[in-house]
């Protein structure tokens, strides 16, 4: 299978999606984000990696978390960072997405982290750049449409594997809107990859359609259309957020309607094991997909997701940009 | 084929060149792998009551953007609180190229300035790429050894250290 994100080598090139990477690629992203988490801690909270490259933010669609994240991501490597934000910009006077990557790639562009509201807007670019010899410019997915949000997933295996280790024999929760969620999407092709034994997709019936089992192939899936059944003995609780600005006709009576189905509180939280994690991709809803109590409490790890988050992104780039033997 | 006396000889050598120079106050800084290895050895040897260090190079190496990428297993590296002012013995297995110290020094020199760096080897192979020498080495080969060959300490599961050379 012809893989974009791979070179002929194997090594990872760019980061679309999680589809199709296999486990010990997964892994040996994961296993390289641990010594970035110690860069924070130091004195000088650079590294050299990326010195004298030029990576781009081409942000299409607005979001203030993710892009800052990888700013901090790139400037920690020692990159040189240029944000976009299109919306305001050519785009904005009708310039195409390839003329303004070909205008930036001849800007000596190092890397493209791109976001953007059409799903495969990465993989058009990716492929533009490799039929027109320029796959020395390296593409990361910073969320597409409803396709995928890979570094969002992956920073959340970080998240799983740092509290409960052993993938293998955890019960996970997806819990909300999976249909409007790359997050999501991301998220479940990882659990299956790396092996989670019992995922569990939790919303209602308009958010989450029976036909989601089919999502990925052969993942141990299973749709809970009642919050209690979906977090009964779980290990991880993945919560998703409310995309009020993706949903288009009557997919929910009310937020408050949804909050007293699907909204996570301490009583049904209570139904996971004790020791079980609360994440959150941000940002959040309070008092619509999530209690406040929950979010604040002791069981919560959402703002470590939000460091480990820069870590991986580091790790991410500086395969990207040097390879990985 | 040159012979090189075995580690732990080289180790006990290392051990008495040490001993003379060492203050209270000073920290052993091992380069991850090896150099860790040898630095627990000669931490035990010469009762250091400072804790042992620890560094790992892989966000210096100067070869990242030549596709070398970076290695999975990278550690984390554990150095003293305070690096500012404090007296440093780096330690590695084997003296080669020179670019690893250079890598060690630029990662230490992230985490303060310290009063002052040295350096103990076991082996010095020949081979400098840059002007870096030891402070102390328990032994230097006669004749380089061939850029071809490999050259590395070894620990087996008794944690008994040994040298093995071989073709790349």
């Amino acid at each position: 299978m012809n893989n974009p994100q791979l070179n002929s080598h194997g090594e990872l090139i760019h980061l679309l999606s999680l589809d199709g990477l296999p486990r010990d690629i997964l892994h040996g992203i994961l296993d390289r984000a641990e010594p970035f988490t110690a860069v924070a801690e130091r004195e000088v909270k650079k590294v050299p990696l990326l010195r004298g490259k030029s990576v781009f933010n081409l942000f299409f669609e607005n979001s203030t978390r993710t892009r800052t994240t990888f700013e901090i991501a790139a400037k920690r490597l020692s990159a040189d960072v240029i944000n976009l934000n299109i919306n305001t910009s050519s785009a904005a006077k009708g310039e195409s997405l390839l003329d303004t990557v070909d205008n930036l790639a001849a800007m000596q562009a190092d890397m493209f982290v791109v976001r953007h509201a059409s799903s495969g807007a990465p993989y058009l670019i990716a492929r533009h750049l490799a039929a027109t010899q320029r796959s020395h410019i390296h593409v990361v997915n910073a969320g597409d449409g409803r396709h995928a949000h890979p570094t969002q997933g992956l920073l959340d295996m970080y998240t799983i594997r740092h509290y409960k280790g052993d993938f293998t024999r955890l019960s996970v929760a997806v819990v909300g809107d999976i249909l409007h969620s790359r997050v999501a999407r991301s998220q479940l092709h990882a659990l299956a990859t790396l092996g989670v034994p019992d995922i569990r997709l939790v919303g209602p019936k308009t958010l989450l359609p029976t036909a989601a089992i089919q999502m990925i192939d052969n993942a141990p899936l299973r749709v809970c259309h009642d919050l209690a059944d979906g977090l009964r003995g779980v290990d991880v609780v993945m919560m998703l957020r409310l995309q009020n600005e993706r949903m288009q006709g009557a997919l929910l009576p009310s937020p408050q309607e949804y909050y007293k189905s699907y909204g996570l509180t301490a009583d049904k939280l209570a139904l996971a094991k004790p020791d079980a994690i609360v994440m959150h991709p941000g940002p959040m809803n309070r008092g619509i997909e999530i209690d406040s109590a929950v979010a604040d409490g002791k069981q919560a790890v959402i703002l470590p997701q939000v460091t480990f988050g820069i870590a991986v992104r580091m790790a991410v780039m500086s395969m990207l940009a040097g390879g990985s033997q | 084929m040159q012979t090189i006396p075995p580690a732990t000889e080289l180790i006990q050598q290392l051990v008495a060149q040490l001993r003379p120079h060492v203050m209270p106050a000073t920290v052993l800084v091992g380069i991850h792998t090896g150099g860790v290895w040898v630095a627990e050895s000669l931490h035990a040897a010469l009762g250091l009551t400072t804790p042992l260090a620890s560094i790992d190079v892989s966000f210096h190496r100067d070869d990242h953007h030549l596709g070398n990428g970076l290695r999975a297993g990278g550690r984390i590296s554990h150095l003293p609180e305070d690096v500012e002012g404090a007296h440093l013995i780096l330690v590695d297995d084997v003296l080669y190229t020179g670019r690893t110290i250079r890598a060690a020094l630029n990662e230490l020199f992230d985490y303060g300035r310290p009063a002052r760096v040295d350096l103990a080897v076991l082996v010095d192979r020949g081979g400098r790429e840059l002007p870096i020498a030891a402070t102390w080495c328990a032994y230097t080969l006669s004749k380089p050894l061939p850029a071809s060959q490999s050259f590395n300490l070894q620990r087996d599961a008794n944690g008994q250290l040994s040298f093995s050379l071989g073709e790349k």
